[in-house]
């Protein structure tokens, strides 16, 4: 889509002209209106007020200049200073009035706002947590945000990524993120890193940074982050979400060198091994509320400045390691747990960690490998797996392999996503079982040695039994359908071979790009 | 069936784990209070129960692996992490509330 590309680039440029004039046209206004103060100043006028009255006609001449020239000498000392070294003031003029409803709190108050505008703060994923998190960090004034993240804007990320916005689509997340963050607080400084975080280059990203924020959606970043943060010394500020639910920690408070047990617990210390990949399930395929993962990412804002705001010197007690639990369908919504401290043999955070910033920077450490993955699975054989084209030609009259003429009818059609999903839209005629059922089902055999034959005919299952049409299988991707294949084979569908079992390779995703365009793209 | 030698406790799943137990959050459980081999009902022996007993689904490899729960599986035991209260060790006592929280990795 190289032309989206090149109609965003030219709007920017187009932008920026406007805003370069429009920056012009404010200071030739400025200018304009400060003569015609000066002149309102000399100029006697009338009014009913009797100092004025005083000033122009009670008071001698000389003397009226002379209190004009003090005046203006003082207008243009204080016009001066605004350049020079010794300023008045600690805070910018317009900083005072920006950021007043949280300077006149005592908990930010002067010396929160002074330590929030030389605060560098890296919010790692510009997503649905980094979104709300940068927002709220770069209105409150912190004074150089970092920003990682390796994606484009997609159409399916704006119900939740709220500074991304529809005609940035394409555009670099980070990008699109700097360009609301600018217009939303243009004092802050934005750095950009437009890439994907990597072990090699995790420790030359944060050095330069207070603290960080894990805005990320996989394990295996998880890990890295925490890591960088021990190694580095950071804090760090850990924030996830999925569905209706959502967790935060603090970790690595204090962030004390490794071995030194008086250090916050890192993210290996509460979580020491990885998830079994098969129970990693992301936003994308589980699904996320908006407001689930925007409440997590501006509790990730609020912690930052409270760490932030903290008065220096005091050695106020560091609250105890703990995970909140956010879970939007609960009553109380809001849950925390009391965290471990330091795990004494942490491969991080202890005197016997493993983990070194030469190991990481060599790149000897394989996240990813560590975490594991789930790629595309490929559990049937060839015959049991037919193409989106060759399925869609043999239900339109021919099949491709015998050359006898079939319909929609002459076979049976399974959609194996979750009801919700189905009822999005499906393929003309197939039926819905989904694969929670099917996986769910116990093979009649082990069934048996406690139950009679009857009572373990699941209701699915059974119906699928009265007729011998061969059966094709469905899903989101092609992955559900495959499992689902073997597990009716295992059932018995297959009558010991004699009725064709298989899948549509790479499930509707597939049949939308190579048959039907139309098909719901969610 | 109440045994006067049965523990009652709370048990409360987060983080998508109560999709193991028939979408279930909170169960109020009756857990016997002697193990297999007449030992105290530990945390370890509850894990084995709600294995046999309470889950609903057959993976049970997304809730338990060698004998404990999986990586990934945060236990809290009276709102605190169980490595604070001795693991799989502690022995479980009346009206506790034994919470199973797995990981979230989406933002
Ligand atoms: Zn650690």
């Amino acid at each position: 889509m190289v032309n989206a590309v090149d109609l965003l680039r030219q709007q920017i440029i187009a932008c920026e002209t406007t805003l370069r004039d429009l920056h012009g046209q404010l200071a030739e206004a400025e200018r304009v209106q400060q003569e015609r103060e000066k002149i309102l100043r000399q100029k006697p006028f009338l009014s009913h007020d009797p100092l004025d009255h005083d000033m122009n006609f009670g008071i001698p001449d000389d003397f009226r200049s002379e209190v004009f020239a003090v005046l203006e000498h003082e207008s243009s000392a204080q016009a001066a200073s605004d350049i020079p070294a010794k300023k008045k003031w600690p805070l910018e003029k317009n900083e005072y009035t920006r950021y007043g409803r949280q300077l006149i709190m005592p908990e930010v108050g002067l010396h929160g706002q002074l330590s929030l505008k030389h605060a560098r703060v890296l919010i790692v994923g510009v997503g649905g947590l980094g979104c709300p998190a940068a927002a709220y960090l770069v209105g409150a004034g912190v004074g150089t945000v970092g920003l990682v993240d390796g994606d484009t804007v997609e159409e399916s990320n704006l119900h939740r990524q709220i500074l991304h916005s529809t005609a940035r689509v394409e555009m670099t997340k980070v990008e699109s993120a700097i360009v609301a963050l600018t217009s939303l607080n243009p004092n802050v400084k934005l750095v950009p890193h437009i890439g994907r975080l990597t072990p090699e280059t995790a420790i030359a990203t944060f050095k330069d940074y207070n603290l960080i924020l894990d805005c990320t959606d996989t394990p295996a970043s998880r890990y890295l982050i925490s890591d960088t943060c021990v190694m580095l010394g950071k804090r760090l500020i850990s924030a996830s979400a999925l569905r209706i639910d959502g967790q935060l920690m603090v970790l690595n408070n204090p962030p004390l060198p490794p071995g030194d047990t008086n250090g916050g617990p890192c993210y290996r210390c509460v979580f020491p091994k990885p998830p079994p990949p098969e129970s990693v399930v992301s936003c994308g395929d589980g699904g996320i509320l908006g407001p689930v993962v925007g409440v997590m990412g501006v509790l990730q804002a609020l912690e930052t400045i409270k760490l932030l705001t903290q008065p220096q010197s005091s050695s106020a007690a560091i609250d105890p390691p703990s995970l909140l639990i956010f879970s939007a369908y609960s009553n109380p919504m809001f849950r925390s747990i009391r965290l471990r401290s330091r795990k004494a043999k942490c491969a991080a955070c202890s005197t016997q960690a493993t983990i070194s910033p030469s190991a990481l920077t060599s790149g000897s450490l394989n996240y990813v490998q560590f975490c594991g993955n789930v790629g595309p699975i490929n559990a049937l054989t060839p015959q049991e797996r037919i193409s989106p084209k060759n399925f869609a030609k043999l239900r339109s009259g021919v099949n491709p392999f015998t050359g006898t003429r079939s319909s929609k009818d002459n076979h049976i059609l399974i959609d194996t996503r979750e009801e919700v999903q189905f009822e999005l839209g499906s393929i003309d005629g197939s039926v819905n079982i989904p694969f929670s059922a099917i996986e769910t089902t116990v093979p009649i055999s082990e069934y048996s040695k406690d139950h009679d034959m009857e009572a373990g005919q699941e209701g699915w299952a059974a119906q699928l039994r009265q007729s011998e049409k061969p059966i094709f299988v469905i899903c989101r991707r092609g992955n559900d359908s495959q499992m689902s294949v073997q597990k009716m084979k295992q059932l018995g569908l297959d009558f010991g071979g004699k009725r064709f079992i298989g899948d549509i390779r790479g499930g509707l995703e597939a049949w939308r790009k190579s048959v039907d365009a139309e098909f719901p793209d969610y | 069936m109440s045994n006067e030698d049965d523990v009652p406790i709370t048990i409360e799943f987060s983080g998508g784990l109560e999709i193991l137990f028939g979408d279930q959050k909170k169960y109020s459980l009756l857990l016997p209070a002697k193990d297999e081999s007449g030992a105290p009902a530990n945390v370890a022996f509850l894990v084995r129960h709600l294995c046999d007993k309470v889950m609903k689904d057959p993976r049970k490899e997304l809730f338990v692996l060698d004998d404990t729960v999986r990586p990934g599986i945060l236990v809290l035991i009276n709102e605190a992490d169980w490595e604070l209260e001795g693991e799989d060790k502690y022995e479980v006592q009346k009206d506790d509330h034994i919470m199973f929280v797995s990981t979230l990795h989406g933002g």
